[in-house]
């Protein structure tokens, strides 16, 4: 287990989000509170267009709500320079997005790698590293094969490899198991809760599959932008 | 991600569109290829040029020939026995010699009293019969009359000695088969006779010793003699008998730290003496013109050339920030800075420029060296010692430093927008 900070790790109070501008302007988030708290598992339910996903991309530190306060660490963040921020996606969060966002024609290594690319880690460090977490999830041998070549459960296991590359203590998941088959599905839902009880890491997900948010410790729902509830699994 | 990374991440980014890059490249080389062969030229007519003024003298040497003195409207010309001398119509063949008169002892003193000039002599002029090597076989020779203060254009041994009581002779490069040499190396060291008929009509041979072996040049052919075989030959040619001395063409040397202008100002004091002074540069100032002229256009052309690969380069990187947006997205989620970003976009397009004039300038090279040696011995064989493509380095590394910087000035507006972009929106750009 992690040396678990005092307070939440990543805490929203009444924020709000709107998009758009004039007549098509609308309220994505609307005075929205939530903490996430060191260690836990939060699932984001809601239906396509509740603004679940916008709720997890302000907790992400990839966007800014317009109004409320966001806290990170104790520190509110709009006293956090550009680069602070950065580094803290960098080094503390692991995303795995829907979409995957896998580089096409660059290999597996390279992808897993990416984070700590950006960090500045030497190269050497950063190889010995993506293959430890692709023999992790079986896929070493995968290592020096194009990001395109792989089956659709290898990539969602190569973004999770890359999610850990940087040793985050958030992982934020869009829909991690949506476009894979139930049976794939579940081996990464496997995996990403393995993480969660074995490492301590915390997991933010937003998903509307009902049985993988039955096995987060927590859920909360979105609906047009509220918080409709938010609750322990039962 | 640090600098090495970005470098070799930008670097392989170009490769990843290999056909987009390809034509980018194919227009920057266009570019390159022609602006390296126009400086190239330029710099092969050039150093041609300067070597034909180095075998003029140095570059503070004062060509002075006595003004015309026929002045249209003014009548014949008074005799005055210690300016007039005899002329036949004739024109001076010397060069920057005027169509005027000769200088007399009395000029030379006037010149000798002048505090900016040094060095103040004339120059002798001696014709001989003819030059001998091992042989024996006898050509024709002309001895440069400034032979002894220019620096000759040399295929094989030294300049001549000015000093020197030696006497020294240079010869031009086809003498060396003639007189029955293997190589120009080879008659360096040798001695040769020269043979020249006195006043008298009785013919004289003085033996002398080839220093060096020189290109033809294009201002001042003809054997080069130093002042004591200068000397010789002319004691020999007057035989004894005594004429008053007259010279075509006196040199003079001046301070080589004297400013443009204080040169202007000495030629003005030599004019109202009645003596035309030209500098070297002044005989040769209208070449130079008209070359960079010609130089100057034709690299007007390689940077147009270049201005539409530049927004070559725009449209490419466009094409390539619009494509990779998603890939830009994750890069700034995962904490890649908006600099790093534009760092990175700017640094492919400095790439593509680097290879883009890497491409142009070796091609151009290779194409250039064998076109430059057809060329002279061919068409141009008259003008030995030019060669018409002079490939310098540091004019190279211009060109190449030109290009990448306007590569790099064009990938600066999409890099611009690749580094604006949110890590949202570009994550959600389908």
């Amino acid at each position: 287990m992690r040396n678990a900070p005092p307070g939440p790790l990543v805490e929203v109070r009444h924020v709000s989000k709107w998009y758009g501008k004039g007549d098509s302007r609308f309220q994505a988030l609307d005075d929205i509170s939530l903490s996430v708290v060191q260690g836990e598992s939060i699932a984001i339910l809601g239906k396509s267009g509740s603004g679940k996903s916008t709720l997890m991309h302000i907790l992400a530190l990839l966007d800014k709500a317009d109004s409320g306060e966001q806290i990170v660490d104790g520190a509110d963040v709009t006293t956090l320079s550009g680069k602070q921020l950065n580094r803290l996606r960098n080094r503390r969060f692991g995303f795995v997005f829907q979409q995957l966002f896998l580089t096409p024609n660059a290999s597996v290594l390279e992808n897993v790698a990416l984070p700590l690319k950006i960090a500045g880690t030497p190269g050497s460090e950063r190889r010995r590293r993506a293959f430890e977490l692709l023999a992790q999830f079986d896929l070493a041998d995968k290592a020096h094969s194009n990001a395109n070549d792989l089956s659709g459960g290898q990539k969602q296991r190569v973004v999770l490899s890359r999610a850990l590359a940087g040793d985050p203590d958030v992982i934020f998941a869009d829909e991690p198991t949506g476009n894979l088959d139930s049976s794939t599905g579940s081996v990464v839902e496997d995996e990403l809760f393995n993480l969660n009880h074995d490492r301590g890491i915390t997991l933010v997900l937003v998903t509307h599959d009902v049985g993988l948010a039955a096995r987060c410790d927590r859920q909360i729902h979105i609906r047009d932008g509220r918080l409709v509830m938010d609750g322990a699994t039962t | 991600m640090n600098t090495l990374d970005l470098i070799r991440t930008a670097i392989s980014n170009t490769f990843r569109s290999r056909l987009r890059t390809t034509l980018t490249v194919l227009a920057l080389f266009v570019g390159s290829f022609t602006l390296t062969l126009t400086t190239a030229l330029g710099a092969g007519v050039t150093d041609y040029v300067t070597k034909q003024v180095a075998s003029l003298g140095a570059k503070n040497v004062l060509v002075i020939t006595a003004s015309s003195s026929a002045q249209i409207g003014s009548g014949p010309t008074k005799y005055s026995p210690a300016k007039s001398s005899p002329s036949n119509g004739a024109t001076a063949a010397l060069p920057g010699a005027g169509s005027g008169g000769s200088l007399t002892d009395g000029d030379l003193d006037k010149l000798k009293a002048i505090k900016e000039l040094s060095d103040v002599g004339p120059i002798k002029t001696v014709a001989v019969d003819y030059v001998k090597g091992v042989n024996g076989a006898r050509y024709e020779l002309t001895i440069a009359p400034t032979s002894s203060v220019a620096r000759a254009d040399l295929v094989a041994g030294a300049q001549l000695n000015g000093s020197g009581a030696y006497r020294q002779l240079i010869l031009p490069a086809k003498y060396v088969g003639a007189l029955g040499y293997h190589s120009p190396a080879g008659a360096v060291g040798s001695g040769v006779t020269v043979g020249i008929t006195d006043v008298l009509g009785k013919q004289h041979e003085v033996p002398a010793h080839i220093v060096g072996i020189a290109n033809t040049s294009l201002l001042n052919s003809g054997a080069g003699a130093n002042k004591a075989l200068v000397n010789e030959l002319a004691s020999i040619h007057a035989a004894g008998v005594k004429s008053p001395d007259r010279y075509p063409v006196v040199i003079a040397h001046f301070n080589p730290s004297l400013s443009a202008a204080s040169v202007q100002a000495l030629k003005a004091t030599l004019a109202k003496e009645g003596m035309t002074a030209q500098t070297i540069a002044d005989q040769l100032g209208i070449i130079t013109t008209v070359i960079a002229g010609i130089t100057g256009v034709l690299n007007a052309f390689a940077i147009v050339a270049l201005l539409a690969a530049a927004f070559g380069i725009v449209n490419t990187l466009l094409m390539s920030v619009q494509e990779r947006t998603r890939e830009i997205g994750l890069m700034k989620a995962l904490g890649m800075s908006s600099g790093r970003v534009f760092a990175l976009f700017s640094l492919e397009a400095a790439f593509i420029g680097f290879l883009g004039s890497a491409l142009g300038v070796v091609i151009a090279i290779f194409a250039g060296i064998p076109l430059s040696h057809a060329l002279s011995s061919g068409p141009l064989s008259g003008l030995a010692g030019l060669h018409i493509l002079l490939f310098e380095p540091q004019s190279i590394l211009g060109v190449m430093t030109v290009i990448v910087m306007i590569a790099f000035l064009a990938g600066t507006l999409p890099a611009r927008r690749a580094s604006l972009k949110t890590p949202i929106e570009a994550l959600r750009y389908e």
